[in-house]
């Protein structure tokens, strides 16, 4: 063991933790439980062929398999129920795209505006501090009877979470430009546009692109629970619809999924903090 | 180069009753940093500030950079009063004040391609190295400023300022967080491009060598609050004065011991002087401290005194 470097020993260690895990899920599984006899009528009826005596809970195997399925036939479409996971998982992306690139071009400048002016600081305060905690999803019902689409309104839910985390560390980074390098450019004569692109955007970048990699995180936990909220697509309605049909294989397959994607996500906004940091 | 073709030309930089004054920390009233500030600078001088921490040598340069108005008085660059900052008058920052996310190049480029937008790529590129090379930077054109040393720092911010042409260099202690050793050879660096370019410059300083080495005329500067300007030194050892050669010259120590006396006691008790009838802040003492030697031969130091 002495001799492997700490890379190989965290990937070997790794592996025997999944073994492990696979293990103790498979030992753990009651075998034929959830016989009707002890469970309550109306559930047993409300579970059907599962509350005859059919394990409910797949083990680890079954749901690898699941897995392996819907990686060789992601993007099949056989009518609005039954769409392969690539195609839910595209639309639950593509909605935080769209309402993540929205929150940018909102966040970005408004977040410059409150980090360079302490008045429109301390204006839009309060503002700020009172939406910041409200939960994206008490914004739904409103967002659905004003917009009157549950796709635009799942975007726009992912919009208004993505917004804040972005908002205030462009405010903060803005605010925290070093003085002297914006007495250089001034000194320098450079114009107001000029500072902003070539010196101050620089020098804030790597505390907005933290803000973005926070934003996307949300918004990827956000975006599941809306389409639950609102169906139709995306990989929440597909984790509601499996749910429905009984699917825990399916179910944990997506968990896995989705938890494959946000990784991924997170992995994208990392990469790009990494380009925009200096040192100092 | 000297203060008599003062009467004839205008100076390069013209300060009259300088003061400032900020709110008091405690909410009432005013504290002065200081007060009735005096002085000029001949084109193609270099002078320097000397004054004990904090008496507001740095507020004052960046008044004259046009980085901050004063309470009250002028400042005249060239015969037009300074209402803001101008690529005419580079500034050296007490820290380096580089950003980091730029090369060497890219900072240098940067102020250049301020001063001139139109300047085609491959002429700002020849340009901008030409002032590399002058402060002996070559080959370090694309490493970026985390990984240079403090002296390569402050020798991109001088190639940075110097890159600009500008009539006048305003520079902050650019020395003063280095070792000596370094900051002996860019001394020597900084006199020979200022004695080749005639550059006129004004130097913030706390070193007295490292002010009789490079100036013509050194300001004393009483300790805040309420600064004033003491006198104005005039450097008495030849122009042709090396880092190595200057001990050795006659009116060295007059003038070392002069400055000595001044940071030591003088800066201290200003307030007596001040009282004196022959004080006139519009005037301020000149002094030319050199060796003289009496008629029975006895050498001491002496200080010729003149009205500015
Ligand atoms: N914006 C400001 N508001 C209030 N007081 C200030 C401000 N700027 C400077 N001062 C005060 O003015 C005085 C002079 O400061 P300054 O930085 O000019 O000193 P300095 O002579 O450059 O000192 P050092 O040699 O340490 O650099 C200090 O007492 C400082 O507290
Ligand atoms: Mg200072």
């Amino acid at each position: 063991m002495k001799s492997m470097s700490l890379k190989t020993r965290s990937i070997v260690l790794s592996i025997a933790l999944l073994f492990a895990f696979a293990g103790l899920w498979q030992l753990m599984l009651p075998e034929g439980t959830g016989s009707a006899a002890n469970m309550d009528p109306a559930y047993a009826a409300l579970m059907g062929a599962t509350a005859k005596g059919a394990s409910a809970m797949p083990g680890p195997l079954e749901v690898a398999k699941q897995i392996w399925e819907h990686v060789l036939n992601p993007f099949y479409d056989a009518g609005p129920n039954d769409k392969g996971i690539g195609i839910q998982l595209g639309y639950s992306i593509l909605r935080v795209l769209v309402g993540f690139s929205f929150a940018i071009i909102v966040a970005i400048p408004l977040g410059f505006l409150i980090g360079m002016s302490p008045l429109f600081y301390r204006a839009l305060d309060p503002f700020i501090q009172i939406l910041k905690p409200v939960s994206p999803l008490a914004w739904m019902p409103l967002a659905l009877y004003t917009i009157k689409d549950s796709i635009i309104s799942s975007v726009f839910v992912i919009f208004i979470c993505s917004v804040w985390p972005m908002l205030t560390n462009t405010a903060f980074g803005v605010a925290s430009v070093r003085k002297e390098w914006l007495n250089v450019a001034k000194t320098l004569e450079v114009g107001h546009l000029r500072t902003a692109f070539r010196v101050i955007l620089p020098a804030a970048a790597p505390t907005i692109m933290t803000g973005m990699r926070i934003s996307i995180g949300i918004a990827w936990l956000v975006i599941v629970a809306a389409e639950m909220l609102v169906g139709g697509t995306g990989i929440g309605y597909f984790v509601w619809n499996e749910w429905n049909n009984l699917s825990i294989t399916n179910v944990i397959a997506s968990i896995f999924f989705i938890g494959l994607i946000g990784m991924v996500l997170d992995m994208i906004l990392s990469a790009l903090t990494r380009f925009v940091t200096y040192a100092e | 180069m000297s203060a008599n073709t003062a009467a004839t030309s205008q100076p390069r930089i013209r300060v009259e009753g300088l003061a400032q004054r900020f709110p008091a920390p405690d909410g009432n009233g005013e504290t002065t940093v200081f007060e009735d500030i005096w002085f000029s600078v001949e084109p193609g001088e270099f002078v320097c500030l000397i004054g004990h921490s904090g008496c507001g040598k740095t507020t004052l340069l960046n008044i004259l950079a046009g980085l901050a108005t004063a309470s009250a008085g002028n400042v005249i660059v060239s015969g037009q009063e300074v209402t803001g900052t101008s690529l005419d008058r580079a500034v050296v920052f007490q820290s380096h004040a580089l950003m980091p996310w730029m090369t060497v190049m890219g900072n240098i480029a940067f102020a250049v391609s301020s001063k001139w937008p139109r300047m085609a790529k491959k002429d700002l590129h020849a340009h901008c190295q030409k002032f590399i090379d002058l402060v002996h930077l070559t080959g370090s054109e694309n490493k970026k400023p985390s990984q240079l040393s403090g002296g390569m720092k402050q020798r991109v911010g001088i190639a940075r300022a110097m890159a600009i042409e500008p009539q006048i260099m305003l520079l902050d202690e650019p020395f003063s967080a280095l070792d000596a050793l370094t900051r002996g050879s860019l001394q020597d660096e900084l006199l020979s491009i200022c004695a080749e370019t005639e550059q006129t410059v004004f130097m913030i300083t706390h070193d007295i060598d490292e002010a009789i080495l490079l100036a013509d005329k050194i300001i004393l500067m009483t300790n805040g609050p309420d600064a004033r300007i003491c006198e104005i030194v005039e450097n008495t050892l030849p122009r042709e004065r090396t880092r190595n050669n200057m001990h050795t010259q006659a009116n060295y120590y007059p003038v070392r011991n002069h400055l000595i006396e001044f940071l030591v006691n003088r800066s201290v008790g200003f307030k007596d002087e001040l009282a004196s009838p022959d004080y006139d802040p519009r005037h301020p003492p000149v002094v030319g401290p050199t060796v003289v030697t009496d008629e029975a031969g006895e050498t001491g130091t002496g200080v010729l005194r003149a009205q500015a």
